[in-house]
């Protein structure tokens, strides 16, 4: 595979991961939930980080979030965003709790945005994969 | 702990590009310099802790380093925790002698990113990066978007920061970057992973240093003038990814400074001058609001009007720190906290008697805090 192509960025599947990003190929955001102790998590992991049990179940998330923060590239770091300058990448905050690295799209101005603006998910494919990214709400 | 251990000497190398040199032979240049410093036989150094070079990992580092250094020490080890490793490895050293496993410790950093090899850099980006998440850059930058969100804090108030570095690092003749910068040219420098700039930024060099330790009471004995206590140390792991940390404008600072403070019996308001670690401009002024310098949240307004600067009221990285002297992680703050301590520095806060350090890893995942009284 060509190393400067986005495909070259693929998430590396494993037992752990396969089912979340299956399920957004299906488009179905999902996270991980404690069976014991109701925490909810993301990424993926094989045990609770609440309380450490192997006893979990994947659940749908609503596709409602906020934005915690957000950072506005002006330098790329691979081949493969050198043509999207600038591009933004923020950590977002799903209603059900787990967090996650995305991208806002739908807006022009990337420096317009604000912290714990609500945003909704829209998953869109991206080197073959189908990635979960949200919207202004 | 208070005043049972003293640094008694220190030493570095050249700061900058230092072609077809190993961090092995930076390490044993800096110890040579360290150990002459304080008077101290190589063969008396039992204890060896040395930070993993960032540069490239390598196992069983620290065993290379003493068979380099030619010695055998009783205990030692090659540490990882980032940028904290330093000020955490001197609290791991005063331990050890003061639990009798080592009488001489010597601590030590080599990195050589600049001209070297990047090994470490090189790594597979994390699964992240196929949303455009590389860098160490834009997770300080990320931490910085929610500080400037949650209080206000602006670009000018970072920028006061990198002011105030170089204007010291300018005045350091071992400086590697000898250029003053004003907050107009600030402004202009080039956008990295806004919010920050290239001048929020800290330098890539290759460099060591090395801080030879060993009980107050070994100094006394031996008579030496320049030996510098140490009042307080502590530690403290905020761990979590910036993606996961519950709150991104805070960390476990608090925890390492609170323990720091605690030992020495000191409060921020006892503290003359600070080297605060500034891989981003954003570190030293959450780290200020941590360590209680001010409050939470007021980072931004406290180091503004010269504050931190050469005659204000709380001096930080006078010899120019991460963003000026060197961009080596950690330990030349160290040793400029000792040299203010000695009245030796070349931007000397006069009459200093106490100093806060603080070190810090990963993208705030580590922290570490020392404070050092007069010599």
């Amino acid at each position: 595979m060509d190393e400067n192509s986005i495909e070259s960025l693929a998430p590396e599947r494993d037992a752990i991961n396969t089912p979340y990003w299956d399920n957004l190929a299906q488009g179905r955001l999902t996270y991980q939930c404690c069976n014991a102790c109701h925490k909810a998590w993301l990424p993926p992991r094989s045990e609770c980080p609440g309380c450490l049990s192997d006893d979990w179940a994947w659940k749908d998330a609503s596709g409602r979030a906020k934005l915690i923060s957000w950072v506005v590239y002006h330098i790329a770091h691979h081949k493969a965003f050198e043509n999207r300058l600038p591009y933004n990448v923020a950590v977002v905050e799903l209603a059900e709790g787990p967090r996650l690295i995305s991208n806002v799209v739908g807006i022009e101005d990337h420096e317009g945005l604000v912290i714990d603006q609500p945003l909704q998910l829209r998953i869109e494919n991206e080197g073959g994969v189908a990635l979960p990214r949200f919207v202004p709400a | 702990m208070r005043e049972k251990t003293v640094i008694a000497g220190i030493g570095h190398t050249a700061f900058g590009k230092l072609a077809g040199r190993s961090t092995l032979s930076l390490n044993v240049e800096a110890i040579r310099k360290a150990l002459a410093d304080a008077g101290v036989d190589k063969g008396e150094v039992d204890g060896l802790f040395v930070k993993c070079p960032t540069s490239k990992f390598e196992m069983m580092y620290a065993q290379k380093l003493a068979e380099s250094l030619g010695i055998v020490p009783r205990i030692g080890g090659a540490w990882d925790q980032g940028g904290a490793t330093n000020a955490s490895m001197i609290g791991y050293a005063a331990m050890a002698i003061e639990a009798g496993q080592c009488e001489i410790a010597v601590i030590a950093l080599a990195d050589n990113p600049a001209t070297g090899t990047r090994q470490a850099y090189d790594k597979a980006w994390g699964e992240d990066s196929i949303f455009g998440w590389f860098g160490t850059p834009a997770g300080y930058a990320m931490i910085a978007r929610r500080h400037m969100g949650e209080y206000g804090t602006t670009s000018d108030q970072l920028g006061a920061i990198a002011v105030a570095c170089r204007k010291h690092g300018a005045l350091n003749p071992h400086a590697q970057l000898r250029k003053p910068l004003s907050l107009e040219q600030y402004r202009e420098s080039r956008l990295i992973a806004a919010p920050l700039r290239r001048d929020d930024c800290c330098l890539v060099s290759d460099g060591a240093a090395a801080v030879v330790m060993m009980s107050a009471q070994r100094a006394r004995q031996l008579n030496l003038k320049n030996a510098v206590p140490i009042l307080g140390f502590g530690q403290g792991q905020t761990s979590w990814e910036v993606a996961q940390r519950v709150e991104l404008t805070t960390t476990a600072a608090e925890k390492s400074a609170h323990t720091a403070f605690k030992m020495a019996g000191l409060t921020p308001k006892d503290i003359d001058v600070a080297q605060l670690y500034d891989c981003f401009t954003i570190a030293p002024l959450m780290t200020l609001e941590a360590y209680g310098f001010c409050p939470r949240g007021k980072g931004g307004q406290f180091v503004q009007g010269g504050r931190i600067e050469m005659g204000g009221e709380l001096p930080i990285n006078t010899s120019g720190g991460l963003l000026s002297e060197t961009g080596m992680p950690g330990l030349q703050l160290v040793l400029e906290g000792v040299r203010q301590m000695r009245g030796q520095a070349v931007n000397q806060v006069k009459g200093a008697r106490t100093c806060a350090i603080s070190n810090q890893g990963g993208i705030m995942h580590t922290h570490s805090t020392l404070i050092l009284g007069q010599a």
